[in-house]
């Protein structure tokens, strides 16, 4: 890929879509096409012609620097912000006018930058939330404990031990969210988005706070997930042996705006990443 | 001319409420805690100058001054004793504690002064020495205004006036505003938040007592459960016009007296608060933080 | 037996808790109706026993909403005025058609939980979209909008039916109904339901507990309620992983009113006067304080609370003109004392700590 130039005497000048979808993903519908993306806060224009292809078992990244409108693009994928401009398509269908809870039953799940865990309950609990909508009963047999109060709970508590096993996390079922440690906590978001059987899942620096050894297993972890379960990981993080590592395709954001997207090695090394992380060389 | 004035007693019944309100904004913008027994301020300040009144022979304006300070002192007692130790508390633990500091005015205003109402002169007396009434004549005699009225609206410009006056300009209205922002980081600033606090609730009360004086002067009597309702609806205007603005307490206030009087007048007096608690529904459902209030949305 | 203490030991700790305050309850209940069988129970006691349940009631039912939905609710006493009027007209009507107490009784209960059902529906609709305080606000702005309404209600009974009138002008009075001359006048604007024939019992009082405990402990327990305390722990991260904001919340806003409906029902139909004014802003705010000082979301808690805190005042007798004073300062206390971070400390170093485990609702 040639260098591009993204600003032009302040003006913007899009850089155009390049597919960076992995090989065995191509052919099949990608699960996620966004185009020409964008949000006004007020007079800000925060993120701006957004345009990304995902594949259906791809490992993405999306980096850049502090302010860059990362989280923001996340935001927009799960409608917690309504998109000023552009489509999103969740698996060829257009997400418009849905809200954040009914796209996670579309199928994207997704952590939080800063740690969104349902403190007051038990680690089972908040993995069993995550399982709300694949238990089926209704209120009043859960008033009543009808029996399928009691099939569907032993299935859910089941499965909820058995998501929580990803990261060796069983014994700590009864555990109070709230009172784990911070790495757990950040697993247990993890294990939480993974219970509500998404196809892609995004994941807010999910490496946060942790050590390098605990970086090295979660990056394991994370493409095991993705083995196992067979969906698309989207990633934001600032560790860039992570996104590196197992990031198949990476897309550089800079004031709100694609700068670059590619693999780990064009991204390395591409000059305009260069000159948004480190400045113009004098 | 019929309907300007109920549209004047509206006013002017809506600057008591503004007072109070004005009072009650602070506090909230402060401590964030919704102070329930800032009504019971009220009613002991009216007792207050009751008292001085009749049994001291003070003049109206002077038994006022007295209230407040009074008032100004049990505000400061009643926050730093009941309310300060809570300051890392939940909300509702908060709130529970002025329900209780209100039981407990309300309940020793009944046992100092006793549970019947007492009669309140007011301010400005309603006749003067030769008999007539203490009135501003307009149109001919068409439309008359009330001194009271008149003096009650002026003092809630003057106050309101003063009062943005004072955390725009000073440097103690500043500490104020950086408290009300960010406690922690106003406390890293070298400011001391927990006597800004206690200067707020003491301006608070200062203002509640007026108003008592102001109230009593409508009501002509006064019972230990007095400052209850318009306590309420005060806290009510404070929300109409966007809890922890200073106009928009202002504004709420008079809009609250405004309908109130114009709903008595017109529809029901028996309905009067249930279409002012109506009208309150209507506006926060549009503006959800009220007409001045700033919305701010929850950081994902 | 040894089989049976392994299983309980083996219960999960929630189930336990559970399990307690059921057993608690009845204990509660065979224990006073002995006592009042023995003549034990001096008049004041027994006559209170009714109201007791009744402000159970709206206790858990209120902790539904604060300590379990975490929203501010200053208007609980509304829905239980719109099920204690309801509740008497649907049994004094009844009067005639259904000659046995109990069944009226049961009947007047479920209409009384419907009508607050419906009323906590029309209500939660719009403020649930409201945050915090302003929520809190709108539900006491509410709460009073339904003592006024009904303080112009004017109902009366005659063979051809019930007639309503609306006394908007201040005007009119029971007789503009057109009553006939066997007919029955049952609520008369701001005097409120006069005449009302007293069915309600003590028995009734427990059952309606029960089946209260039954249905929020349960619904507590289950999808539904996790979804519930999710909204409350961490709203955006509840929609995030699907749960419908509107319909829990919904779901446990109604809940909740309708179970005060129930117990409005039961109190209303306890007294042959009841005006709506019992149901002000200060009902609401003593409910509130019984599920603040039982606990959030400790359904227990609010029984005890509930009870004792009824009982307090009456308690307090021999500090004559001082117990509401005595009530106050004690209120004031005990919030200081159990939401003090040094006082807590101190009662951390004294009492067991939990560790870890996860004790909620």
């Amino acid at each position: 890929m040639a260098e591009k130039k993204v600003f032009e005497k302040g003006k913007m000048v899009p850089v155009p879509s390049v597919s960076i979808i992995p090989e065995r993903d191509l052919g099949k519908t990608p699960i996620l096409e966004c185009s020409h993306l964008g949000i006004d806060f007020g007079g800000l224009t925060a993120v701006n012609e957004f345009n990304i292809t995902v594949g259906r078992t791809e490992i993405a990244g999306l980096i850049g620097p502090n302010g860059a409108g990362k989280t923001t693009v996340f935001n927009l994928l799960t409608k917690v912000y309504q998109p000023t401009r552009g489509t999103i398509l969740l698996d060829g269908i257009d997400t418009h006018g849905k809200n954040p809870a009914q796209i996670n039953r579309m199928g994207i799940a997704r952590t939080f930058q800063n740690i969104r865990l349902f403190n007051n309950l038990s680690v089972e609990d908040n993995v069993k939330i995550g399982l709300h909508n694949q238990e089926k009963y209704s209120m009043v047999s859960g008033i009543l404990r009808l029996p399928k109060y009691w099939r569907q709970e032993k299935a859910a508590h089941q499965r909820a031990l058995e998501l929580l096993s990803i990261f060796d996390m069983q014994h700590m079922a009864n555990y109070q969210a709230g009172s784990l440690p911070y790495g757990a906590q950040r697993r247990l978001e993890i294990v939480r988005a993974l219970a509500t059987n998404p196809s892609l899942l995004l994941l807010d620096e999910p490496a946060a706070g942790m050590n390098p050894s605990e970086t090295a297993e979660l990056m394991e972890n994370i493409v095991k997930i993705r083995d196992t379960f067979q969906i698309a990981i989207m990633l934001i993080e600032h560790d860039m042996s992570l996104v590196m590592g197992i990031c198949e395709g990476i897309c550089v954001l800079n004031f709100g705006q694609i700068i670059a997207k590619g693999t780990a090695e064009e991204i390395q090394s591409n000059p305009t990443v260069i000159e948004a992380y480190l400045g113009k060389q004098q | 001319m019929e309907f300007l004035s109920y549209l004047i007693s509206g006013i002017s019944l809506g600057s008591v409420y503004a007072i109070i309100a004005l009072g009650y904004t602070m506090v909230y913008g402060i401590a964030k805690m919704l102070n329930f027994a800032h009504g019971d301020v009220i009613m002991v300040g009216g007792y207050v100058s009751f008292c001085a009144v009749s049994y001291l022979g003070l003049p109206g304006w002077l038994s006022v001054v007295l209230a407040m300070a009074v008032c100004t002192a049990l505000g400061v007692v009643i926050e730093g004793l009941a309310y300060k130790p809570l300051r890392q508390a939940t909300s509702l633990a908060v709130l529970i504690t002025a329900i209780g500091v209100s039981y407990f005015l309300q309940n020793a205003a009944q046992l100092i002064w006793g549970a019947s109402p007492k009669g309140y002169t007011p301010l400005i007396p309603t006749t003067n020495a030769q008999g007539e009434p203490n009135t501003l004549r307009l149109f001919g005699g068409q439309l008359s205004i009330s001194y009271i009225s008149l003096f009650t609206m002026g003092a809630c410009i003057v106050i309101m006036v003063l009062l943005t006056l004072f955390t725009n300009r000073t440097k103690l209205g500043k500490a104020m505003r950086a408290c009300s922002e960010d406690k922690g980081a106003a406390q890293l600033m070298g400011i001391n938040v927990n006597a800004t606090i206690s200067l707020t609730f003491a301006i608070g009360s200062a203002l509640a007592a007026v108003a008592g004086g102001l109230l009593c002067s409508f009501t002509t009597s006064l019972m230990p459960t007095t400052g209850s309702m318009p306590g309420i609806k005060a806290f009510t205007a404070a929300v109409f016009g966007g809890i922890g603005s200073i106009p928009g307490a202002f504004l709420g206030g008079i809009l609250l007296g405004v309908i109130e009087s114009l709903a008595k007048a017109y529809i029901s007096t028996q309905l009067a608060n249930a279409i002012l608690f109506a009208v309150l529904i209507i506006v926060l459902l549009v503006k959800p933080s009220g007409l001045l209030g700033k919305y701010v949305p929850e950081k994902v | 037996m040894k089989k049976l203490i392994q299983k309980i030991k083996g219960l999960k700790k929630t189930t336990k808790v559970d399990f307690a305050t059921y057993l608690g309850v009845i204990l509660a209940f065979v224990i006073v109706n002995l006592l009042r069988t023995g003549g034990l129970l001096n008049r004041s006691l027994t006559g209170m026993l009714v109201p007791i349940c009744a402000y159970i009631v709206m206790a858990v039912s209120l902790n539904l909403t604060v300590g379990i939905l975490g929203e501010l609710s200053l208007g609980h006493a509304g829905f239980m005025s719109v099920g204690a009027f309801s509740g008497v007209i649907a049994a004094q009507s009844l009067q005639g058609s259904i000659p046995s107490a109990p069944a009226r009784l049961v009947i007047a209960i479920l209409v009384g939980a419907v009508f607050a059902a419906a009323a906590g529906f029309i209500v939660g609709v719009p403020v649930l979209r409201l945050r915090g305080d302003y929520l809190a606000i709108v539900t006491l702005a509410f709460g009073e909008i339904i003592k006024e309404l009904i303080n112009c209600l004017l109902v009366g009974y005659d063979s051809r039916g019930l007639h309503m009138a609306f006394n908007i002008s201040g005007s009119l009075t029971i007789n503009d109904l057109g009553l006939e001359p066997g007919g029955m006048a049952i609520i008369k604007g701001a005097q409120g339901a006069t005449g009302t024939t007293a069915i309600s019992t003590f028995t009734a009082g427990f059952v309606l507990i029960m089946i209260t405990l039954v249905i929020v402990l349960n619904l507590v327990r289950s999808r539904a309620g996790r979804a519930i305390m999710a909204l409350r722990d961490n709203r955006i991260a509840a929609e995030s992983v699907g749960v419908n904001v509107t319909k829990y919340k919904l779901m446990a806003f109604v809940t909740s009113a309708s179970l005060a409906g129930a117990a409005g029902a039961l109190y209303g139909l306890n007294y042959s006067n009841l005006a709506a004014s019992k149901f002000s802003f200060d009902t609401s705010i003593l409910v509130l304080v019984y599920v603040v000082l039982g606990g959030l979301g400790n359904m227990w808690g609010s029984i005890i609370a509930a009870a004792v805190l009824y009982i307090l005042p009456e308690a307090l007798r021999e500090f004559a003109d001082y117990r509401m004073l005595v009530y106050a300062v004690v209120l004031i206390l005990v919030m200081l004392a159990t939401n003090n971070d040094q006082l807590k400390a101190l009662a951390g170093r004294i009492l067991p700590k939990r560790k870890g485990a996860a004790d909620n609702g």
